[in-house]
C-alpha cells in the first residue's frame, strides 16, 4: 500500500501559563518590550470594557452581551497583527480586536444597546470592516467574497474571519476555506477554539483531533496556538497574514483558549462545566503570563497596573456616558436604510409610523 | 437590429455591463466555459476571464456568502443559482445578510448584488427544477424581487438590477427563455425598477401577473376581446417594492380583477395584490377578486405539470366570472 497524504499540525508557544519562555527564539516584534507593554495595555483595557459591559447589562442599561473573558491575547493579538487595510469580519465577542482596530467602546455599548448605530464604526480602519455577525460561520464567507475581491483587483489586502469551535462545524466555514484554496484566496481564518458552544463542549463538534486540521482538506495551510500566548498569536497571524499577502494563500489558525465567562448575559456556564474546569483555565489565562514576562523584564510593576487601570476605568466610564447620552434614533430611521432611496410604497409605512409616534406623544 | 431570445438577452445584459463596468463580476456553477447550463453567460469568460466570470466551488451557500463579500467591498456581483430549486440553501446568506447589512450598518456597508435563477415550471424538468418560489424572497425586507417576462424587458430589468444600488432577487422564468424573439437593442438602456408595466389598455377587467404567465395573461386577453370584453394586462415586474397604484388605477377603472400567477396559492404573492386591493380599492370592485394559481401542491413530474400551470383557459373563465359575478 502506498501513502497519498500524509499531515501534522504544528503547536504554537512562547509563554507557559506563569509567563516563563518555553522557547529561545522569539519573534522580533517581542523584542520591542514598548510594543509588548502596548499589547498588554490594550489586553487589559479589553478586560476592563467587558466587566464594564456584564455590569451594564446586570443593571439593565445593555441588552444581552457577549462577553470576551479569557481571550484577550487571542483577539489582540489577532487585531495587532493585522494592517489597517486588511478587512477583519468577526463574530460577535472579538473586541480586543475590533478596539485595536478602532472600534469604539461607545459603539459596543450602542449596539448591544439596541441602536444599530452601533454597528457604524466612525473610525477607520475599523470604519471598512464588516459589522459583527450573528448568524453563526456566515462571516466567513463574507471574508472570502472579500478576499476573492482583493485577488481580482490586485489589492495586497488580507480578509480575516473569526469562528469559535461551534462555527467550524458550519458548512459555511467549510465553504469558505474551500473556496480559499480553489482559488488561492487572501484569507486568514481564525478559529477561536474557547472549547465550548453554549453548553456543548469541543469533543462533540468533530472528532478530529485539532480543529486546524480541517484547513488541510481546503489545502490550506494550518497551525495550532496557544490562544492565551499573545506572542505565539501575534507571530503566527503575522506569517499567515504575510503569506496571504504574498499570494501564498489562505491559512486557517486554531486558537486554543477557554471562555472563562458565560456564554452571553443570558447564560449561565455552572448548568454544564464544572468549577474544577474552570479553575484550572483560570491557572492558563492570557494576562498573568504576560504580566509576569514583562514584570521579569522589568518594563512593568503593580504601579503601573494600578495606573493604567484606572485610566481605562476613566476612559470606559466616558465611553459609557457618552453610549448613554445618545439619543434614540427617529422611528424615521427604520426606514431609512432598508433600501438606497425609500420606495413610494414604504414612504407610505412610513408616514404611518410618524404619524403613530406623534399620537403616542 | 438582430432578434434575439429572452436567454440571449440576459448575456447581452450581462455583456454590456461587464464591458461597460469592470466591478461587474459573474459567479456560479458552471458559468465559465459552459457558459450556463441554460447558456446565460455563454461566451462571458472568454471575453473577460476567469476572474470575472467564476467557477466556484458547487456549494449554493458559498456562492451566495461569497457574493455578500464581494458586494461589500465595491464589486458589483451577478451570482447565479443554477436552478430556484437549489436556490434554498443561499436564503440564509440573502435573508440575514444581503438584505440587511445596509439597515445594520446605517448606510455603511451595502450589497449592490444580483442573484439570477431560471424560475418555474413548463420545461418537464426533474423534481427541485421547477420550483415558483417568489413568494419567500417578497416577505424579505431590503430586498427587490424582479421577474421580466420578455427579451426587452429582461435585457432593460437585468441591467437596471445590476446597477441597483441594494441586492436584487432577479428571476427568470425559463419557460420562455426560448419561446420567441424580439429586436432588443444593446444600447445599455435600463428599464424602471420598481414600476408594473401596462401591456394591454381594457376597460372591462385587470389581469394581473409576471414573469412566464404573462404570456397566458395575454393570450387570454385575446381570446376575451373576441367576445367583446376589454382586458388590461398589468405585468407587475418588480414584485417588491411593489407599485401598487398602477394595479389600483387600473382596478378602479375596470372594477374587476384576476391575478395570475404558477406559485402555489396559499400565501402567494397574489394573496398580497388582493388584499391590498381590499384594502384600498373595496369599493371600486365590481366582483370578487379572482386568483388563478398553482396548486398548494408540489409542482408534479411532468406527465402532470401542465395540468399544474394556470392555462389560457382558467385565466379566460375567471375573467368572465367577474363580469358574470357583477
Ligand atoms: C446559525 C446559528 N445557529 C445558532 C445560533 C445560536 N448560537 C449563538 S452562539 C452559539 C454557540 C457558538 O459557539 P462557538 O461557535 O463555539 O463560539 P463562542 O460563542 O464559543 O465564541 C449558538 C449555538 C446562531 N447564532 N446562529
Amino acid at each position: 500500500m502506498s501513502i497519498a497524504a500524509k499531515f501534522e499540525i504544528e503547536y504554537l508557544q512562547y509563554l507557559d501559563a506563569e509567563g516563563k519562555q518555553v522557547r529561545d527564539d522569539l519573534p522580533e516584534f517581542a523584542n520591542d518590550l514598548n510594543h509588548m507593554v502596548e499589547l498588554y495595555k490594550l489586553m487589559l483595557s479589553t478586560r476592563v470594557f467587558d466587566a464594564k459591559s456584564v455590569a451594564l447589562q446586570r443593571t439593565g442599561k445593555l441588552g444581552t452581551y457577549a462577553s470576551c473573558l479569557g481571550h484577550e491575547a487571542a483577539h489582540v493579538g489577532i487585531g495587532s497583527a493585522m494592517k489597517p487595510e486588511d478587512v477583519f469580519a468577526p463574530s460577535y465577542r472579538e473586541y480586543g480586536a475590533q478596539l485595536y482596530r478602532g472600534v469604539q467602546p461607545r459603539e459596543v455599548y450602542m449596539y448591544w444597546g439596541g441602536d444599530e448605530r452601533g454597528n457604524d464604526y466612525q473610525k477607520e480602519p475599523a470604519r471598512h470592516d464588516f459589522a459583527w455577525s450573528v448568524p453563526i460561520a456566515t462571516q466567513c464567507l463574507h471574508a472570502a467574497g472579500s478576499a476573492l475581491a482583493f485577488k481580482i483587483r490586485n489589492e495586497k489586502r488580507v480578509a480575516v474571519c473569526t469562528i469559535g469551535d461551534g462555527g467550524s462545524s458550519k458548512g459555511d466555514f467549510y465553504g469558505a476555506i474551500n473556496i480559499a484554496g480553489a482559488q488561492n484566496l487572501p484569507l486568514v481564518a481564525v478559529i477561536v477554539n474557547n472549547q465550548w458552544a453554549i453548553s456543548v463542549p469541543r469533543k462533540i463538534q468533530s472528532g478530529a483531533p485539532t480543529l486546524a486540521q480541517k484547513g488541510i482538506a481546503a489545502g490550506l495551510y494550518c497551525i495550532q496556538v496557544d490562544g492565551n500566548d499573545i506572542i505565539a498569536v501575534r507571530k503566527a497571524m503575522g506569517d499567515a497574514l504575510d503569506r496571504a499577502r504574498n499570494g501564498e494563500g489562505g491559512s486557517v489558525l486554531e486558537l486554543v483558549t477557554y471562555r472563562l465567562s458565560d456564554h452571553t448575559t443570558a447564560d449561565d456556564a455552572r448548568r454544564y462545566r464544572g468549577e474544577q474546569e474552570v479553575k484550572d483555565a483560570w491557572a492558563k489565562e492570557p494576562m498573568k503570563r504576560l504580566r509576569n514576562w514583562l514584570v521579569a523584564k522589568g518594563v512593568w510593576d503593580d504601579a503601573k497596573e494600578e495606573a493604567w487601570k484606572n485610566e481605562c476605568d476613566e476612559w470606559m466610564d466616558n465611553e459609557v456616558n457618552a453610549y448613554l447620552e445618545t439619543k434614540t434614533q427617529p422611528v424615521t430611521a427604520m426606514f431609512d436604510y432598508t433600501f438606497a432611496e425609500v420606495p413610494a410604497d414604504l414612504a407610505k409605512q412610513r408616514d404611518l409610523a410618524l404619524q403613530l409616534d406623534k399620537k403616542a406623544h | 437590429m438582430a432578434q434575439i431570445t429572452l436567454i440571449e438577452a440576459v448575456t447581452q445584459a450581462l455583456a454590456y455591463e461587464m464591458a461597460h463596468d469592470e466591478s461587474v463580476v459573474v459567479l456560479g456553477e458552471d458559468v465559465g466555459v459552459n457558459g450556463g447550463v441554460f447558456r446565460a453567460t455563454q461566451g462571458l469568460q472568454e471575453k473577460f476571464g476567469e476572474l470575472r466570470v467564476l467557477d466556484t466551488p458547487l456549494d449554493e451557500t458559498t456562492i451566495a456568502g461569497v457574493t455578500v463579500g464581494l458586494a461589500a467591498q465595491g464589486m458589483k456581483p451577478v451570482a447565479e443559482a443554477q436552478f430556484e430549486g437549489f436556490i434554498y440553501p443561499m436564503m440564509e446568506q440573502i435573508a440575514c445578510h444581503a438584505a440587511r447589512l445596509r439597515n445594520r450598518t446605517r448606510g455603511r456597508i451595502t450589497v449592490p448584488a444580483v442573484w439570477r435563477a431560471p424560475w418555474g415550471g413548463g420545461i418537464r424538468a426533474p423534481e427541485h427544477h421547477s420550483e415558483a418560489n417568489e413568494h419567500l424572497f417578497t416577505n424579505i425586507p431590503g430586498l427587490r424581487v424582479v421577474m421580466p417576462s420578455s427579451p426587452a424587458r429582461a435585457y432593460g430589468l437585468l441591467l437596471a438590477a445590476i446597477r441597483d444600488p441594494d441586492p436584487v432577487m432577479f428571476f427568470e422564468p425559463k419557460r420562455i427563455y426560448r419561446q420567441y424573439k424580439e429586436e432588443v437593442p444593446d444600447d445599455g438602456e435600463a428599464l424602471p425598477l420598481d414600476v408594473c408595466f401596462v401591456l394591454r389598455d381594457g376597460t372591462d377587467v385587470t389581469i394581473v401577473t409576471w414573469g412566464a404567465q404573462v404570456k397566458e395573461a395575454l393570450e387570454a386577453a385575446d381570446e376575451l376581446a373576441a367576445e367583446g370584453i376589454s382586458a388590461e394586462v398589468i405585468d407587475v415586474a418588480t414584485l417588491t417594492p411593489l407599485d401598487f397604484d398602477t394595479i389600483a388605477e387600473s382596478v378602479q377603472k375596470t372594477g374587476r380583477c384576476v391575478i395570475v400567477h404558477e406559485a402555489p396559492k396559499t400565501a402567494g404573492f397574489g394573496a398580497e395584490i388582493a388584499a391590498r386591493i381590499a384594502e384600498e380599492c373595496l369599493y371600486d370592485l365590481l366582483a370578487p377578486v379572482e386568483r388563478v394559481t398553482g396548486f398548494d401542491t408540489h409542482i408534479p413530474l411532468f406527465r402532470l405539470e401542465m395540468k399544474y400551470l394556470p392555462s389560457t383557459e382558467r385565466v379566460v373563465e375567471a375573467a368572465k366570472r367577474t363580469l358574470a359575478n357583477s
